[in-house]
């Protein structure tokens, strides 16, 4: 009994002794789950199965700069609705791959995940099957989430039934732009730091200058958050 | 368990025996703190100085002008906190400090930390090769520099720096900065990744302040020194008892810093045969990744680098993921990868030599040690390119590389 509680409380989010130790001997940076389908990835898109794989729906997140991309393929099955195959590549540390694949094993689990279901998979849920993750990871690594929705959209794209597209969350900061408070973070984390790197990639408040202070205190926020300091090097 | 093979010798290298045998006495044996006046204290207080006779001798410096501190960082402190604090009185205005871009997070954070005392920092740029350059130097330097503080060997490219080059260049410019009345220019250089390989004499390469561990030279952790030219004041960090000429209160730490001179020693004695093992083995692991794995390439310094030193790009894979891989295999390496650091940013390093950050994730550094074998480098070179298959068969993405 004992046994087992202790092994529910090591599978709760960010639990420490999972950062820190895999259940196995060998003392690992990342939990047994991960470390399993890091070794042994599942549903992974195989080269020589690229051309042949029959999709329906593809997604993409996330930039080589920032560190992690993911890709999705699926085949989603139109009557039913449910995911029946899936597949996806990954670049990023263990625990972008080891998330990504478990991602794929709970979509196509017990016959397929309806899309309704899927849409509404949180990073969380991804991390407690994964049994944790240190929590520096939380943010960038578990980007399958975004895929997966990324590509859900395209499956209703695709089949014109456009009425049923959601558009990525995140809070409008800038209704000319349709900025969000997602688009300022993953500025900060491919290198802005200042407002005016985040205005080149984002445009954020070129047409309205009167969001500027709240884009400033987000700059400050995602930048404390992710500990970037202000860029040195001018000379005198 | 499997065989270890440790290619990380940047980031610690194991306390050699020799070393640990020195150390053995002073721990429950010879325990005396070196201030008491009875016998057990005399002893450890002779051991200490014997120490640091053997470390200013490899120097060439005096006994008095050095200091022992807990580490490298802790050294690089004094030298770059502890001077700027002395002399803030004697200048009128703010004074001014250079730097480069690649310095250790040691001597970088102090540095900003005293730009937020109101100090100027000038921090220089350096070439697609790491190297900085001695007219950016001169160009940087103002009436109100009052330090210089150069690496002399980078701990993750490898890339050793021009510093007996800089310290002709400062003479130079302190003998002209005399006659006009100004005051003079210190040179701090931060020698951790060097002292095991290169020469650390003060005199010829030009230095005021030299920084090095024991944590890198097969020696303790948690020993270093601080060279201080004798007439350079600096201000201490640590106050209490008055132990290292003021500068380091605090109960000696005798077991490391023996053990550190005698780290310094052996390091020094066998440098040269040392050298040409290990650049004959880097040399090999370095053109055995560029041939076997396509879109590779090295970063650093093709000549002027540590010997130990290999750090070498792979595109289109993350590097945290490649030494996961690589520690399954048993071998320990490290990358620039931000994945694999604290803040989740990627190397400074690579990012001063010009390399984008999509490419920084991809770095992968083996540093070599005194018990990498050349069966070593051969099971690197067998399982490296299965592994970067196989992770680059997972990725979704394709950088083109150009210009090589």
């Amino acid at each position: 009994m004992a046994k087992k509680s202790k092994q529910n409380s090591s599978a709760k989010l960010g639990t420490r002794k999972s950062d820190i130790l895999g259940r196995g001997q060998t003392p690992w940076v990342y939990s047994q789950t991960v470390r399993d389908h890091f070794f042994c990835p599942k549903n992974f898109m195989k080269l020589e199965e690229e051309k042949k794989f029959k999709s329906n729906a593809q997604g993409m997140v996330g930039s080589p700069a920032c560190g992690d991309v993911m890709r999705f393929w699926l085949f989603i099955d139109p009557k039913t609705e449910k995911i029946k195959q899936c597949r996806w590549r990954t670049f990023g540390c263990g625990a972008a791959i080891g998330s990504t694949s478990m991602l794929s094993v709970m979509l196509t689990e017990k016959g397929g995940m309806k899309l309704e279901k899927a849409r509404k998979i949180k990073p969380q849920d991804i991390i407690k099957r994964l049994g944790g993750l240190p929590e520096i990871k939380y943010h960038c690594s578990v980007l399958g989430d975004k895929a997966l929705r990324s590509a859900i959209n395209d499956y209703f794209r695709g089949t014109n039934q456009l009425n049923r597209i959601v558009p990525e969350e995140g809070r409008i900061i800038d209704p000319d732009t349709k900025t969000t408070d997602k688009d300022i973070e993953m500025a900060i984390l491919e290198g802005a730091d200042t407002l005016e790197k985040v205005q080149e990639r984002t445009k954020v408040g070129v047409a309205n200058p009167k969001i500027i202070p709240e884009v400033e205190q987000l700059i400050r926020f995602y930048k404390e958050k992710y500990s970037i300091s202000d860029s040195e090097g001018k000379n005198g | 368990m499997k065989k270890l093979i440790y290619l990380d010798h940047a980031a610690t290298t194991p306390l050699s025996l020799e070393v640990k045998t020195a150390m053995e006495p002073f721990w429950s044996e010879n325990f005396g703190n070196p201030s008491s006046i009875y016998q057990l204290g005399i002893r450890a207080k002779s051991a200490l100085s014997q120490a640091r006779q053997k470390i200013a001798k490899i120097l060439g410096a005096k006994e008095t002008e050095i200091i022992f501190t807990a580490g490298g960082t802790e050294s690089a402190n004094v030298a770059i906190l502890g001077l700027s604090r002395a002399i803030q009185k004697t200048l009128k205005k703010p004074g001014h400090i250079i730097t480069t871009k690649i310095e250790h997070p040691a001597v970088l954070n102090a540095v900003l930390a005293l730009k937020k005392e109101g100090f100027a920092i000038s921090v220089l740029p350096v070439d697609k090769h790491g190297l900085v350059s001695l007219e950016k130097i001169k160009k940087t330097v103002k009436p109100e520099t009052f330090l210089i503080s150069v690496m002399y060997a980078n701990n993750e490219i490898g890339t050793i720096e021009p510093i007996i080059e800089i310290g002709k260049l400062l003479k130079k410019i302190n003998q002209k900065r005399k006659a006009d009345g100004l005051s003079r220019i210190y040179f701090h250089t931060d020698a951790c990744q060097a002292a095991g390989y290169l020469d650390i004499k003060v005199d010829k390469l030009g230095v005021d302040l030299l920084t090095f561990n024991g944590s890198k030279i097969y020696g303790p952790k948690g020993s270093a020194v601080l060279y201080i030219r004798n007439g350079v004041s600096l201000k201490p960090l640590i106050f209490g008892g008055g132990q290292e000429n003021g500068l380091r209160s605090g109960t000696e730490n005798v077991p490391a810093y023996i053990g550190l001179a005698k780290a310094l020693e052996l390091v020094q004695k066998n440098k040269n045969e040392e050298i040409q093992r290990l650049n004959k083995l880097s040399q090999k692991l370095i053109d055995g990744i560029l041939k076997s794995i396509s879109k590779t390439f090295l970063n650093g310094h093709p000549q002027k680098r540590l010997p130990n030193n290999v750090n070498i790009t792979i595109l289109d894979i993350e590097g945290e993921a490649l030494l996961l891989y690589l520690d399954h295999y048993g071998i320990c390496a490290s990358t620039g990868s931000a994945c694999h650091s604290q803040n989740l940013q990627p190397s400074h390093v690579l990012q001063a030599i010009g390399l984008p950050r999509e490419i920084i994730h991809g770095s992968l550094r083996l540093t070599l040690g005194q018990k990498t074998t050349n069966k070593d480098i051969d099971y690197v070179l067998k399982v490296l390119p299965d592994i970067v298959k196989k992770l680059r068969e997972l990725s979704p993405i394709n950088i083109s590389l150009k210009n090589g």
